[in-house]
């Protein structure tokens, strides 16, 4: 028998591994971009970059249907592509033009893509979680098999909000799936000084099974995920998943000088040992999932997507003056 | 409702009181729409503490009519999400003063979500709550926040007088697919009034003129036009003909109506239970001031609630609110017979 056969991983096919890479490659490469267009006064507002956690959203989303519901975060780039927002209209709307998914009246904090369940990036934290729990609701109400991933930072945890739903979600096997990104800061502030008791204990008081996973492990993300998804679907109630992740860049674009709240050296090791793209590229090496030449092949074609998108974003035309009074009321 | 309205309906004359006609229009609503359901505290068996609903979980069940935890601002939440993805909720929010752990649902989700998303996106729900002093209920469960709701792009509100209004207005609200903030006044549930049998619906944005007059104008809402009919009444004892008009709905707003009445009448009082600084009744107003100048004789008054906690003491909390007599006076400096 032969060994290293047993070893790969059962569930996963080669195409979804390839999957992971490709998205996880596009959230990276689309951050990137968004840090260039905001550093060269391109694109307006704030820009909150995702960069460092692309293993959850597309550990997550990659075990979603499209017609499964999402809430997303003002940190919600990865999220929307992972669910399969298309990059031009992603850039357009950062850059507050027309043909962007909300017309250019929503920017970054507040893209949504109905046609694909994502039902809106949040600035307010925790603001989502009443959405997500009221998604998670509604299929049920309506008697369809949808379920909810409500994703939100570990700064969430401070708000009464999420208890709430919590509970209800609880109350009502509601299939909804509380994802809480722990990238360590609530903005500029360590968790630990903000964040009192053990986080899963939150979840397991209302009686809601917790995991506890490392999230720069999309194999391991995606694989908890489609346990848990799969629960929600055959209706038994929510679950709640704590991911450690790093933010490699700051709070927002120009949060630069960051030695007052986190060292150096901390970001230097999570980006030598724990950038996902990295792990992901090197296990798809080592299992000989893939070569380096297809990797580069797509990295290009990824690349060049996120070139045409920019280009597209940066030819598009703004909204006419006459928009700015227009969807206040359906 | 007038008898001409009545008569317009074509419906058979029946008195029911205003909790009634609350209940009906949900009733009727759920039958009509499986997506309509309700959540709230204390909804189902107990039909609120109010009695508002009793007897709609016996018809549908309590997945329809559904008991939540004390928990405002996820049930609101809840809500905006449910009404996003296919339904049409329906908010008991059971004291008006609970708005307040609302207010983040409300404000920066509900009334936000289809601008933000380039209308792409839809929030029709209904949040139910009350207003009104006068139950000696002290501050915490006695204010009208209304004005509140009314300030923000985005939300509609509503402010039934009449079992009448309050029938078909509800009903137009549970069918808009906005959010819309639908407030009842506590001291009213009793109150019986005129409603036809048959299937009607009130426009939102349509003042009604309660009582022609003119004289004098008062534009008042939700509680306040029962204060404004009862001053009218004894106003035309001393000569005075007041025109009372009911707005109905402050977001949108009927400036036509008022602006109308104001130009017939050449002086008006804005009556409202919200606190005076900064409420609706500067909005009506200042619409009055911009649309009707030139043919006013005075200034446009206001009159509200006190800018007090409401008190407790039944003697203190009578003097908070505008009364028949409080406006009645203010009428007659208005008019110069004082």
């Amino acid at each position: 028998m032969a060994k290293n056969k047993t070893k790969s991983p059962a569930s996963i096919g080669r195409e979804q591994w390839l999957r992971f890479y490709r998205q996880m490659l596009k959230i990276r490469l689309f951050e990137e971009q968004v840090n260039q267009l905001y550093m060269s006064a391109k694109m307006p507002g704030l820009a909150h970059l995702y960069i460092g956690q692309e293993a959850v959203a597309v550990g997550v989303c990659e075990a979603l249907r499209a017609d499964d519901y999402i809430t997303s975060t003002y940190r919600g780039h990865g999220h929307c592509l992972a669910k399969g927002a298309a990059v031009d209209k992603m850039f357009a709307e950062l850059l507050g033009k027309v043909n962007g998914y909300c017309r250019g009246k929503g920017g970054s904090m507040h893209i949504a893509d109905q046609e694909r369940g994502n039902l809106g990036a949040n600035a307010i934290v925790a603001g989502s979680t009443g959405i997500a729990t009221g998604a998670a609701m509604s299929a049920k109400l309506r008697g369809s098999d949808q379920v909810a991933v409500c994703f939100f930072g570990e700064g969430a945890l401070g708000q009464g909000l999420l208890y709430e739903c919590m509970n209800m979600a609880a109350l009502w096997k509601l299939p909804v799936i509380y994802l809480c990104e722990n990238n360590l800061y609530n903005e500029y502030t360590h968790y630990s000084e903000t964040t009192a008791g053990e986080i899963e204990a939150r979840a397991r008081a209302f009686g809601i099974p917790t995991e506890s996973i490392d999230g720069q492990d999309v194999e391991l993300v995606h694989k908890t995920l489609q346990r848990l998804v799969e629960r929600a679907r055959q209706g038994d109630g929510p679950s709640f998943v704590l991911c450690s992740t790093y933010r490699f860049h700051g709070h927002h674009v120009g949060d630069i000088d960051r030695a007052y709240y986190r060292a150096k050296k901390e970001e230097e090791e999570w980006k030598s040992k724990r950038d996902p793209v990295k792990l992901l590229t090197d296990k798809l090496l080592r299992l000989k999932i893939a070569d380096p030449k297809l990797l580069q092949k797509i990295e290009n074609e990824t690349r060049r997507e996120i070139e045409d998108g920019v280009q597209f974003a940066l030819n598009a035309p703004y909204p006419d003056p006459d928009e700015v009074d227009q969807h206040v009321y359906a | 409702m007038t008898t001409k309205q009545a008569a317009l309906i074509g419906g058979s004359a029946r008195e029911i009181t205003f909790g009634q006609a609350i209940n009906e229009a949900l009733a009727e609503e759920m039958r009509r729409d499986p997506k309509v359901f309700i959540l709230g505290e204390d909804v189902a068996e107990a039909g609120t503490p109010f009695k508002v609903l009793s007897g709609l979980v016996k018809e549908f069940g309590k997945e329809r009519v559904i008991d939540s935890p004390i928990s405002e601002a996820a049930i609101t939440g809840v809500c905006v999400g449910a009404a996003m993805t296919g339904m049409r909720p329906v908010v008991d929010i059971m004291f008006g003063d609970f708005v307040t752990l609302t207010m983040d649902q409300m404000v920066n989700q509900a009334a936000k979500i289809h601008y933000m998303s380039g209308g792409k996106l839809k929030v029709p729900m209904v949040m139910r709550t009350t207003l009104g002093a006068t139950r000696r209920s002290a501050a915490q469960h006695s204010q009208s926040l209304h004005a509140w709701f009314s300030h923000i792009p985005g939300l509609k509100v509503a402010l039934p007088s009449t079992p009448y209004d309050a029938k078909g207005l509800l009903k137009t609200a549970i069918r808009d697919d906005n959010p819309v903030v639908f407030f009842e006044d506590k001291m009213m549930y009793q109150q019986k009034g005129s409603v036809p049998e048959g299937e009607y619906t009130i426009p939102f944005g349509v003042a009604d003129v309660k009582r022609p007059g003119k004289d004098i104008t008062l534009v008042a809402t939700s509680s306040m036009v029962q204060v404004s009919l009862k001053a009218a009444e004894i106003l035309d004892q001393a000569g005075i003909s007041a025109e009372v008009v009911d707005v109905r709905t402050t977001a949108p707003l009927d400036k036509e109506t008022i602006i109308a009445s104001a130009k017939k009448t050449s002086r008006a009082i804005v009556v409202d239970e919200g606190y005076e600084r900064y409420g609706v009744t500067a909005e009506i107003a200042s619409v009055i001031a911009d649309g009707a100048f030139y043919y006013l004789d005075a200034p446009v008054k206001r009159m509200g609630a006190m800018d007090v906690p409401v008190p407790f003491s039944p003697v203190l909390e009578d003097q908070t609110v505008p009364t028949p007599e409080s406006v009645v006076e203010m009428a007659k400096t208005l008019c110069g017979r004082r």
